[in-house]
């Protein structure tokens, strides 16, 4: 049964639409599964590997923008964003990489909160290229219906996890959580350290590119401030897999569809919806203090605690 | 001809000499111990040879090709494993994962990698608790989890860092069955100890190092008698 379990859910998500749901909760769920992807991809890179990133919306950007950069000014389709993401974002990740990979713990973390910054500063200015806070408009939309958005980011979604699952369960996964655990350990099993780094950012990285340059195709305009955002994305990114769960196959979507739920629900109550951040926060520390393991990784302990309370 | 070699290693930290014109080589399938006081550079001398320290001054050879300046990922690739006197498990792994995150080393695959670690932790005997998260392993187990790691990734020589510190004389019976087990597989090993016994018991060379400096080599017996190591190490007998 649990074997068969994320195919069970992809058949659900799969005939989903075909309930006839309004365009409102399409959009709900199409962002609950993009955020589930970015979760996923910073859950390579942070969970398995240990290499806290404060700065995933500079790779979420720079795919969102090869779409758009795409579009107006070469006048291409900006679906070629996509494979193109592939291309750019591996490119900067080697780049950045090979800056910040050789900070540690902390260090790294800082290091990717300014280059995410540094990224959005450069994209406002560099007006040639990014029309600066003017941002993209992508003019003609491909589908007026949101169900086919729905579906690339369904396969999207469906390959990355199972690209995830391979990548954790073969040598390359042993590999990351060596990293994690103890640095100095894993460089003495020949592990090559800084190599097996740069691939787990890579990875991480491409996922989150080709996120992007999907929310450019879906959204239709992109500006600096929104998809190079600390709190709406880097932040997003790691509460998604930290309410979910750090770690586990399942965490990122679970914590994603609880992070993109709430938000809406929030937003909705009157007076309190521009105080959603300091609930998300909130929300944070509780679930640091009781669940550090997210949702999954404590689930046991849930399933305690409330057979607890009903046996009382 | 010898395994390896450390030809006048010195190794500076700012003005400190931890280690000044050591040189001592060992041979293929012998036990080598290192001793010495606190702070005499013995570990300093592991991690030249292990090369988590580029040396200063002087070169290590390994069958007889420059290992000094590579990587400690490469030098591990070249057959020389190692264990930390502070014992650096994977906490958050289980002992099983621990030893075959270390097999994949020498294999690609995940069922062969099982393979080598299943047995490797056999071995050591801490087949029983492979699947302990081993945080919460006793000492005395993550110092065998150390050296089943280190196995695993089938090295020609392993160097051993204090893995009998802290162990109780039945743990204690227990490693040195498992070092001598390790040295009938034709593996080198170099080892710091401080537990006498063991040390004289096991080792088929002695090397004594004191401020940083090499002061005596020899077989076990000749160490027990020579002045130079009383003086700084073992201390007088008393006459009872």
């Amino acid at each position: 049964m649990k074997k068969y379990l994320p195919l069970i859910l992809l058949a659900v998500f799969s005939v989903l639409p075909l309930l006839g749901l309004s365009s409102y909760v399409m959009h709900i769920l199409i962002f609950v599964i993009m955020w589930a992807v970015i979760g996923m991809a910073w859950n390579l890179l942070g969970g398995y590997c240990g290499q806290v990133s404060f700065g995933h919306a500079a790779f979420f950007g720079i795919g969102a923008y090869t779409s758009g950069i795409l579009y107006s000014k070469l006048g291409v389709s900006a679906w070629w964003g996509m494979p193109l993401s592939l291309l750019v974002v591996t490119a900067s990740s080697l780049v950045i990489g090979y800056i910040f990979l050789r900070l540690r713990g902390p260090f790294f973390a800082l290091g990717t909160l300014a280059m995410g910054v540094i990224l959005r500063v450069t994209a406002e200015n560099l007006t040639a290229f990014t029309e600066g806070d003017l941002g993209i408009m992508i003019r003609e939309r491909t589908w007026v219906e949101k169900i086919w958005y729905y579906y690339i980011i369904l396969i999207i979604a469906a390959c990355t996890f199972y690209l995830i699952k391979k990548v954790v369960e073969s040598k390359l996964g042993y590999y990351f959580v060596a990293i994690r655990e103890d640095q100095d350990a894993a460089e003495s099993l020949g592990i090559n350290t800084t190599y097996y780094k740069t691939v787990a950012l890579c990875l991480s990285a491409v996922i989150t590119g080709l996120a992007g340059a999907f929310y450019t195709n879906y959204m239709g305009y992109i500006d600096p401030k929104v998809v190079f955002a600390l709190h709406d994305i880097s932040i997003v990114a790691i509460m998604v897999v930290m309410v979910g769960g750090v770690a586990t196959y399942w965490g990122p979507l679970v914590g994603s569809v609880i992070m993109v739920v709430l938000a809406e629900v929030i937003r909705s109550i009157p007076k309190l919806g521009t105080a959603h951040h300091t609930l998300f926060g909130i929300l944070l520390i509780v679930i640091i203090i009781f669940l550090p393991n997210g949702i999954v990784g404590d689930y046991k302990k849930l399933k305690r605690f409330f057979g607890v309370r009903r046996a009382l | 001809m010898s395994l390896l070699e450390v030809k006048d290693v010195s190794m500076f930290f700012g003005g400190l000499a931890a280690i000044s014109n050591v040189s001592f080589s060992i041979q293929k399938g012998e036990i080598l111990g290192l001793i010495g006081p606190n702070g005499a550079g013995k570990t300093t001398m592991f991690n030249v040879v292990n090369g988590f320290y580029n040396p200063t001054k002087g070169e290590v050879h390994f069958k007889d090709k420059k290992i000094s300046g590579h990587k400690p990922y490469q030098i591990c690739r070249l057959g020389i494993a190692r264990t930390f006197q502070v014992v650096k498990p994977l906490q958050r792994m289980s002992v099983l994962d621990n030893v075959i995150a270390s097999a994949f080393l020498r294999v690609k695959s995940r069922t062969q990698a099982e393979e080598r670690a299943i047995e490797t932790i056999k071995f050591a005997g801490l087949y029983d608790d492979r699947n302990v998260i081993s945080k919460g392993l006793p000492l005395g187990k993550r110092k065998k989890l150390e050296i089943a790691r280190a196995l695993a990734t089938q090295p020609e020589m392993l160097l051993l860092d204090e893995s009998f510190a802290g162990l109780n004389p039945s743990e204690l019976d227990d490693s040195i069955g498992i070092i001598k087990k390790i040295k009938d597989r034709g593996i080198t090993i170099m080892i710091i100890e401080h537990h006498m016994r063991v040390i004289m018991s096991i080792s088929d060379r002695i090397v004594v190092l004191n401020y940083g400096e090499k002061i005596a080599e020899g077989t076990p017996h000749e160490i027990g008698s020579n002045p130079l190591v009383v003086e700084a190490y073992l201390g007088e007998a008393q006459d009872a």
